[in-house]
């Protein structure tokens, strides 16, 4: 235990990597969601 | 009468250190009203399993093999409770709320840095970093599948804060906000979601969560089981068991078996108090992302956003809404932020998880 700028500068890349990640999978969740919200409504429909 | 003595002259400073510890989580359950179903049993756990030689301590101990070290079986069935407790429509109708449950994550990659930087070894700082996850269960499973040493002070660093939410978020809150932003109406059109896309939406999160991060498969599959047994409209006693009863069984179980690594030797270290730090940078570092982010659409959006909304995707269900909720109120008692407030923290919810998987996703090989 103690003040460790290498693990700080290992531990970096996770961040980004996984704030990009995050994003990207929301980003895909969002378009599905928006593709099921587009469909019609069968009960509107009739 | 030597038998009557003999065990207490076992008994050393840090057990009772541990009583005194377990008397305060228990005072806090009560008096406070903070996390009380959690907080109360792992307050007398700790009594228990720090009593000279205690019976009990084998026998939580077991409960810990079963319920948590072998599959994560505890968390992830309480989880089928959750996910039937929630309900996804305030979302399903403004899916674009879910980027604010992105960004609020932001305090996890945050935190795994700085305690990387304080020294702790990266499958330690992980588990430690998703306190900011502000998800019991999702703490639980990530910091087990990692192996951490420091489960017990994670478990009762996230289950405090989520207690604290209203006492943490709305400084933080006000920090990054201006007052003219924080009047910021918004409207809520309360579009009709059809009852396909309810039952749909459980089952492709599930898809997507499980090819990107498999370690995490079961967490996110095991919540949107339990809100597909909402959804389904069939199954309407099922879920109510699992909102209820079930949720509150193993509510029980899981207080009292987290307590299982409580014992002083494991506790009552100086990387406790860094833990119980860090994960207080963690919440303020997820409020800061929501709210960072919402003002930075507002940059491009001509609808304004109440940032404040984007604080509400720490996850922390439902508290995180209402604290949001009440602060629009407190500056203009017209502006109701609530529905979009869950839509965030229900959004929240999920990012969490998948963060959780992104992490094991990193680090679990």
């Amino acid at each position: 235990m103690g003040i460790n700028f290498e693990y700080l500068l290992n531990s970096l890349p996770y961040m980004g990597k996984g704030m990009l990640g995050i994003f990207v999978v929301t980003a895909v969740v969002v378009m599905v969601v928006n593709a099921l919200n587009s469909l019609p409504d069968k009960k509107n429909k009739k | 009468m030597d038998v009557l003595y003999e065990n207490l002259l076992t008994l050393n400073w840090a057990q009772v250190a541990m009583w005194a510890i377990g008397g305060v989580l228990i005072y806090l359950a009560i008096a406070k009203e903070m996390e009380p179903t959690l907080l109360l049993p792992m307050g007398f756990g700790a009594i228990l399993v720090n009593l000279p030689n205690s019976g009990a301590a084998a026998v939580i101990e077991h409960l810990f093999e079963i319920g948590i070290n072998q599959h994560e079986l505890f968390p992830l069935i309480l989880f089928i409770g959750i996910g039937a407790m929630i309900d996804f429509e305030p979302l399903l109708t403004n899916p674009k709320l879910m980027f604010f449950g992105a960004a609020a994550q932001f305090g996890i990659f945050f935190t795994l840095c700085m305690a990387s930087f304080f020294g702790f070894e990266i499958n330690d700082a992980a588990s430690i970093a998703i306190i900011g996850a502000a998800d019991g269960p999702t703490s639980i499973f990530v910091a087990n599948m990692l192996n951490s040493s420091y489960t017990a002070a994670i478990m009762v660093a996230a289950y405090s804060y989520m207690a604290l939410v209203p006492i943490v978020q709305p400084p933080i809150i006000k920090l990054c906000t201006t007052k003219a932003e924080r009047k910021i109406r918004m409207n809520y059109t309360g579009k009709k979601v059809s009852k396909r896309t309810k039952i749909l939406f459980p089952i492709i999160i599930t898809a997507i969560v499980g090819m990107v991060a498999p370690d995490a498969v079961a967490l996110i599959g095991f919540l949107m089981f339990g809100n597909l047994i909402r959804e389904c409209g069939v199954l309407n006693s099922l879920s109510e068991t699992a909102q209820k009863v079930l949720a509150n069984l193993i509510t029980i179980f899981l207080g009292i078996t987290i307590a299982s690594r409580m014992t002083a030797a494991e506790f009552l270290r100086l990387e406790t108090l860094l833990i119980m730090g860090l994960g207080l940078v963690a919440f303020i570092v997820d409020t800061f992302g929501g709210v960072m982010l919402a003002k930075i659409m507002n940059l491009f959006f001509k609808n304004k956003i109440n940032p404040m909304i984007g604080a509400a995707g720490i996850s922390a269900f439902p508290m995180s809404a209402r604290v949001v909720h009440k602060l629009g109120l407190e500056e203009d008692n017209q502006n109701f932020l609530l529905m979009h407030s869950i839509g965030v923290n229900v959004s929240g919810q999920i990012a969490s998880v998948i963060a959780g998987g992104l992490i094991l996703a990193f680090l679990a090989k």
